[in-house]
């Protein structure tokens, strides 16, 4: 009975956290424990350390060029994703107007559609448009799914936004550029390069509409797509996926850190979660 | 620029011209977001359209033949491997959306009621996971599933299991472990923010008025999540149908999904159109489906209270 009444008021829900948690980093984790395993199969127990998997991979000139792809397509989708989202971010909150939420649905609406019909119906236009297929293809299907996230994110940092500061500062005789620089941009910015970061990560490991959207110039997911064949080369593909998994810890934990500090100096709390 | 363009002028004017402000800012708004909005329409709307187009059409070899057809939706509705294809995709992606749902409930519960100061560090903590790449995540469960992988010969080392074990991977189970795995953060967040929207004095009065704990959950905190629960089995199945990665890394001949099958149209089968019928046909089945999980969540919940 006593049992019965702790598992009804919760005394559980640590325990199953924590194993909630186990079970989300679990799988995850096995990658890096692998690459660094001297057998060339994932399997227990363990052979022995090695670093040879991540030495290979500089002398690999195809994941080279993939490399340079994939920097060129995440910053590029960074770059116009966040310009995008900035405006429409700020356009969100700061205005009211009719169909505002009908445009942020749709805006937003890449988010929750599934990747491959995103993609094929991308595929069929950039073909009847006569687009040919390459990296800047890549990079306009790679914007239209990070706009979401950018919004996201930008509209946290903006929402809360205190108008009167931007309004005391031209009162104060600064000129429209000069209250964008010396008021607006210091508060927003955080949120500015969290949003880059966040569409850049996002780009980077993105792998369904590159495949369908990229020419022959192959991404780093796309590269690792085309190892997977080949049984022999897994131990290398896991010490490439371990590197891309520890960029894109680091790269979301300076954006969220960012984020977060946006958030603070707006007053406002959310963002990702909301 | 442009925040810089709009940034002060405007609200000089509104001071001297009354409601000038009130007027304009409808156009001011839609203004400035119409660059986004405008990139939405061509790269998501019109291609969206043009599918709908192509599933009425038909293709003899490398041109399209512009005339209406049924035809199209004809084979993909009646084929059995469309058929077959597009029931397993729905079940699958139901199967996902409720174990995930049902998986993430308690967290986000523990995360609202009970996770004090520590709550964006805990939502952070289960973000991040996935924020890395989608294909190295299927591609670990390969690992972890495979012939030779970290289960078997986990188990084997154990001594509980003789020989390895081929009914891990590769079949629609190895699908539905992975994408269950793979969207649990998409299902724990929207539940989490309706639960902090839930008026925790509502709670106490429950219990002041005698309803124990459960009963306090089951008529007050959980009809009031409702709509987190719905928007997160939402946001859960309609992108899992058309789930490609997975099916085809872990998924096997028993786990290809109709995802598959469309990829398969646009590349070595090359028919567009009947890609295209398909890609129609299971967004409108999946549409039907989610508007069928909120109906039932919705008496569920007016049940409940």
């Amino acid at each position: 009975m006593r049992a019965l009444r702790r598992f009804l008021s919760g005394g559980w829900l640590p325990a199953y956290a924590f194993l909630y948690v186990v079970f989300l980093y679990l799988p995850v984790i096995f990658l890096p424990i692998f690459s660094i395993n001297t057998a060339a199969t994932p399997k227990f127990p363990l052979s022995g350390f090695t670093l040879h998997w991540y030495e290979d991979l500089p002398r690999t000139p195809a994941l080279l060029d993939a490399a340079w792809n994939s920097l060129v397509v995440g910053v590029s989708a960074a770059i116009l994703s966040t310009v995008l989202g900035i405006l429409a971010a700020r356009s969100i909150t700061r205005y009211r107007y009719p169909g505002r939420r009908t445009i942020n649905g749709l805006i937003m609406a890449p988010l929750v559609l599934p990747e491959v019909i995103v993609a094929i119906s991308m595929l069929l236009v950039m073909l009847q448009l006569g687009l040919s297929l390459s990296l800047f293809t890549v990079v306009l299907g790679h914007v239209l799914v990070c706009i979401p996230y950018s919004m996201t994110v930008l509209t946290s940092g903006f929402e809360g936004f205190d108008r009167s500061l931007e309004e005391a500062s031209a009162d104060l005789g600064e000129s429209a550029f000069g209250t964008f620089r010396r008021v607006t941009l210091p508060m927003v910015a955080p949120a500015i390069i969290s949003s880059l970061l966040v569409c850049f990560t996002i780009s980077l490991d993105e792998f369904i509409i590159a495949f369908f959207l990229t020419g022959t110039e192959a991404t780093l997911p796309i590269y690792i797509w085309g190892q997977l064949r080949f049984a022999a080369k897994l131990p290398g593909v896991l010490a490439l996926g371990t590197l891309l998994l520890f960029a894109s810890f680091l790269l979301m934990t300076v954006a969220e850190i960012l984020r977060r500090r946006a958030a603070r100096r707006t007053q406002n709390e959310g963002g990702l979660y909301a | 620029m442009t925040v810089a363009a709009e940034g002060s002028p405007p609200l000089r004017m509104a001071r001297a011209k009354g409601n000038a402000l009130l007027r304009s800012e409808p156009a001011q708004g839609l203004a400035l977001i119409s660059p986004t909005l405008v990139y939405a329409l061509i790269l998501l709307v019109l291609p969206i359209l043009v599918v709908i187009a192509h599933s009425f059409w038909t293709q003899n070899y490398l041109t399209i033949d512009r005339t209406f057809t049924l035809e199209n939706y004809r084979v993909a509705l009646t084929e059995p491997i469309y058929r077959d294809l597009l029931w397993r995709s729905l079940c699958i992606s139901l199967t996902v959306s409720l174990l995930t749902v049902l998986l993430a409930y308690p967290i986000a519960y523990f995360i609202s009621f009970h996770g004090g100061r520590h709550k964006s560090l805990w939502l952070f903590l289960i973000t991040i996971p996935f924020w890395t790449s989608y294909l190295l995540r299927v591609m670990s469960w390969k690992v972890i599933l495979g012939y030779n992988g970290v289960l078997n010969s986990g188990l084997m080392g154990l001594g509980i299991i003789d020989e390895p074990s081929t009914a891990l991977l590769y079949n629609s189970t190895a699908v539905i472990i992975t994408l269950t795995h793979a969207w649990a953060a998409f299902a724990i967040l929207p539940i989490f923010v309706s639960l902090e929207k839930v008026d925790r004095t509502l709670v106490e009065a429950a219990k002041d008025l005698g309803d124990g704990p459960l009963r306090s959950f089951l008529r007050v905190t959980l009809p009031l999540s409702a709509p987190g629960v719905i928007s997160a089995a939402l946001i859960v199945m309609i992108p899992t149908v058309g789930d490609y990665v997975t099916p085809k890394l872990v998924g096997g001949k028993d786990g290809v999904m109709i995802a598959n099958a469309i990829q398969a149209q646009f590349g070595k089968a090359s028919n567009w159109p009947l890609g295209a019928a398909l890609s129609v046909t299971t967004m409108v089945i999946v549409t039907m489906m989610a508007g069928a999980t909120v109906l039932v969540i919705r008496a569920v919940q007016r049940l409940a209270r």
